[in-house]
C-alpha cells in the first residue's frame, strides 16, 4: 500500500486523529497499569479540550520554564552544565506536580555546547550574566544587515550559512569567507579544498566536540521524556516554529532593524516572509513527526497589541502566519500560540481559521474578550501570570483560577494554564492552579 | 500647499523631511530653529503613539530621521542652546535583565515630554542607581525590568536606596513586561505604569506639573 498517497488523501481532521492516536499509545512499557490508565486520562482530557468537546474537566498545564531549579534547590547553570542534576530535577518536578501535560527539559539547553560554539544568540547563567541567575536572555542584533534580504530571497540555506551562523556562532566565523557554496557537479574538489584550508580546522574541531558534548545532553533529555511517560505523564514536545514576521524580526533584524524595513523596504521585507514560511512549516512538521506529537509550539513576540498598529498586523504579521498555521493543520498538526503581552486588538482577525484546529495561550489579554470572540473557534489558555504566582498567597491564586474556569471554562475548549513560564514562584501557588482544576474544573 | 517641516517629520516622510532640511539650511535658517521644529515635530509623534495611532515601528523611524536631520545642522550650530527641562529623571532596567525596547520607549516619551532623561541602560547595577541619584538629585526614578528575575533585582534597588538615606528624596516608578502593581508593593516602590505613557504622566503628577 501507497502509505503517502493514502497520507494526501486524509483530511486534516483524519490526518490528526492519526497523530493523536500515535501521541495516545508511545513507544514505551508503562511502569504500571495504573501509570498506562493515567496517560491516557490525561491526554485525552487535553485533546478534547483542543477538539472544543468537553473533557470530565479542564486540563491543566504548567510550563515548567526554569522552575524545577529552583525548586530542586539549585540554579538554572548547574542545571545547564550538570545533566545529571537536570535529569534530577526535572523527575521531581514531574513527580510532585500533578499536571495533564508536561514540559521536556528540551529547552533547557547544554550551556557547554554553547561555550564550544561560542554561541552569541543567547546570555546565560555565568556566561554574561550572574551565575545565580534564574534565565537566559536572548542577545537582539541586526545578524541580517538592512541590504542583504535580496541575499535571503535568493538561497537562504546559502545566507544561513555564509551571513547568520558565522555571526552567531563564533566559531563559525570562518564561513562568512567561504565561496557560495552551490557546486554540485559531483566532483569533490570544492568541498575537499574547502575541507583543507587551515582557518577550517578550528571549525571541524569544534563541530565534532559540540556535537558529541550534545549527544551527551539529549541522552538525558529523551531519558527524561521517556521515564516519564512510563510513569503517565504525556509530553507537549513536538515542533517548534516562529511567525514568519518573529523570524526577521527577532532572528535577523531586530527591533530596530525591522521598524526600518517596514517603511524603507517593506516590498523586500514581504518578499523574504514568504520565502521563509514553506521553511518553517517544512522544519515544525518534520519535529513534529519525529517526536510523535503532534503540538507545535509558537512563541509570538512582535505582533503584540503594543508593537504595530492593526493595519501593519495585516499587512506584515497575519497573511504569513495564517499560511504557517494552516500548512500546519493540514498536517494534521496542532499549533500552540503562546502570545506574550496583550492581543485584544487581534483577536479578530486571529479568528479567521477553521473550527477545533489550534490552541491559543494568551498571557496579559482580556481572557473574558478572548472567550466572547474565540469561544466558537479555539481552544483557550493561560493568563494566570508570573507576577502573580510571584507575589500572590495560594488563596488568592486558587480563587484567580477558580474565576478564569468560570468565564472561560463555560462549554469545553478551555484549558488552565500559566501565561508564561515561572522561574521561581512559592511552589504552593502552582499546586494551587492544579487544585483548582481540579476541584473547579470539573464538567457535569 | 507644500507640508511644513514640522508635519513632514511627524508625518516620517524621510526623503522629503530631509531636502527641506538641507534647503533651509542653504537658505540660512538658523540650525537652533530647526532643531527647536523637530523638537515639536517629536512631540507629535509622542502624541500619536500616546493616542494610539503610533507604534513601536514608528518610533524608532522617527527617531532615526531625527538623527539624521541632527547631523546636518551640527556644522551648523554656532552656540548650544540651553534647552529648559522640566526636571530630571533617571531611568534604567534593573540587574541581570538586558531588555531595553520599553526601556527607550520609557525615554523617548519622557525626553519629547520636556524632561532631562538620564538613561543607564541595561543590566544595571544597585550601586550605579545610588551613585546616579546621589549625584543627580532626580526627584524621579524608573526602574524597568521584562522578566521575573527583575522583582527582586527591582526590590534590592529600592533597599539600597534605603539604606543610603535617599529614598525619601525621590519617587520610585516601575514598569515593563511582567510587573503589576503586586511587584511594585513587593519591590515597595510608588507606583507601577502600564506604558510609557503611564511613565510621563506619573513623573508629571510627581514634580507638580499637570
Amino acid at each position: 500500500m501507497n502509505l503517502a498517497k493514502k497520507w494526501d488523501g486524509l483530511s486534516w481532521q483524519e490526518k490528526r486523529e492519526e497523530r493523536f492516536k500515535q501521541w495516545l499509545s508511545p513507544d514505551v512499557k508503562f511502569s504500571t497499569p495504573q501509570a498506562e490508565k493515567l496517560y491516557k486520562e490525561r491526554l485525552s482530557r487535553f485533546i478534547k479540550a483542543i477538539k472544543m468537546e468537553k473533557p470530565d474537566r479542564v486540563p491543566v498545564q504548567i510550563p515548567a520554564g526554569s522552575f524545577p531549579a529552583h525548586y530542586s534547590g539549585t540554579t538554572l547553570r548547574t542545571l545547564m552544565y550538570d545533566y545529571g542534576a537536570l535529569k534530577k530535577a526535572w523527575l521531581k518536578f514531574i513527580r510532585d506536580f500533578d499536571m495533564d501535560l508536561y514540559d521536556s527539559p528540551g529547552l533547557i539547553f547544554s550551556g557547554r555546547v554553547y561555550e564550544i560554539l561560542d554561541y552569541k544568540l543567547y546570555q546565560w547563567p555565568g556566561h554574561g550574566l550572574p551565575s545565580d541567575i534564574s534565565m537566559h536572555q536572548f542577545v537582539e542584533d541586526e545578524y541580517m544587515k538592512a541590504d542583504e534580504y535580496d541575499a535571503f530571497i535568493k538561497d537562504p540555506f546559502d545566507f544561513s550559512l555564509r551571513y547568520f551562523l558565522p555571526r552567531t556562532w563564533g566559531t563559525l566565523a570562518p564561513l562568512s569567507s567561504m565561496t557560495r557554496f552551490n557546486s554540485a557537479l559531483g566532483l569533490p574538489f570544492q568541498l575537499l579544498s574547502l575541507c583543507a584550508n587551515p582557518d577550517f580546522q578550528p571549525v571541524f574541531q569544534a563541530m565534532r566536540e559540540a556535537s558529541q558534548e550534545l549527544a551527551k545532553w539529549q541522552a538525558v533529555v529523551s531519558e527524561c521524556s521517556q521515564l516519564a511517560k512510563e510513569a503517565g505523564c504525556p509530553s507537549a514536545a513536538g515542533g517548534m516554529a516562529l511567525a514568519p514576521f518573529d523570524t526577521f524580526a527577532d532572528m535577523f533584524r531586530g527591533t530596530r532593524g525591522i521598524a526600518m524595513d517596514m517603511y524603507r523596504q517593506p516590498d523586500k521585507l514581504l518578499e523574504a516572509l514568504e520565502v521563509v514560511t514553506p521553511q518553517s512549516i517544512e522544519s515544525a512538521v518534520a519535529a513534529a513527526d519525529m517526536a510523535g506529537c503532534p503540538m507545535v509550539f509558537i512563541p509570538l513576540h512582535k505582533g503584540a497589541d503594543n508593537f504595530m498598529s492593526q493595519k501593519q498586523y495585516e499587512k506584515f504579521y497575519w497573511p504569513t502566519f495564517r499560511k504557517l498555521l494552516m500548512a500546519l493543520i493540514n498536517e494534521g498538526c496542532v499549533p500552540r500560540r503562546v502570545a506574550d503581552g496583550s492581543y485584544n486588538e487581534r483577536l479578530e482577525i486571529i479568528k479567521d481559521l477553521p473550527r477545533a484546529s489550534v490552541v491559543w495561550i494568551f498571557e496579559q489579554t482580556d481572557m473574558t474578550k478572548a472567550k466572547d470572540v474565540l469561544g466558537d473557534t479555539a481552544c483557550i489558555g493561560g493568563n494566570v501570570t508570573a507576577a502573580q504566582l510571584y507575589t500572590n498567597t495560594p488563596q488568592a491564586i486558587k480563587e484567580y483560577c477558580r474565576q478564569l474556569i468560570e468565564v472561560c471554562g463555560k462549554g469545553g475548549g478551555y484549558i488552565l494554564s500559566l501565561g508564561s513560564s515561572v522561574d521561581r514562584c512559592n511552589p504552593k501557588n502552582l499546586q494551587a492552579v492544579i487544585e483548582a482544576a481540579k476541584e473547579y474544573g470539573v464538567y457535569k | 500647499m507644500p507640508k511644513d517641516f514640522i508635519s513632514l517629520l511627524a508625518d516620517l516622510e524621510e526623503e522629503e523631511v530631509i531636502k527641506l532640511t538641507k534647503k533651509r539650511l542653504e537658505a540660512g535658517d538658523e540650525a537652533l530653529t530647526i532643531l527647536e521644529d523637530s523638537r515639536k515635530a517629536m512631540e507629535v509623534v509622542g502624541k500619536r503613539f500616546a493616542g494610539g495611532q503610533y507604534f513601536i515601528p514608528e518610533l524608532v523611524y522617527s527617531g532615526e530621521l531625527l538623527k539624521q536631520i541632527t547631523e546636518l545642522v551640527k556644522p551648523h550650530l554656532v552656540q548650544s542652546g540651553d534647552t529648559k527641562h522640566l526636571s530630571k529623571v533617571v531611568i534604567g532596567t534593573v540587574a541581570g535583565d538586558i531588555h531595553d525596547i520599553g526601556l527607550n520607549i520609557v525615554d523617548f516619551m519622557l525626553s519629547v515630554n520636556g524632561f532631562e532623561v538620564y538613561n543607564l541602560g541595561v543590566d544595571v547595577p544597585v550601586k550605579k542607581f545610588v551613585e546616579k541619584m546621589k549625584e543627580t538629585s532626580a526627584p524621579v526614578l524608573g526602574l524597568s525590568g521584562f522578566l521575573t528575575l527583575a522583582f527582586d533585582a527591582m526590590k534590592d534597588t529600592v533597599e539600597a536606596l534605603e539604606a543610603a538615606g535617599i529614598r525619601g528624596k525621590m519617587k520610585i516608578m516601575i514598569g515593563g513586561g511582567q510587573m503589576d502593581d503586586e511587584v511594585r508593593k513587593y519591590a515597595k516602590a510608588d507606583a507601577y505604569g502600564k506604558d510609557a505613557m503611564a511613565a510621563v504622566f506619573l513623573a508629571k503628577k510627581w514634580i507638580g506639573d499637570n
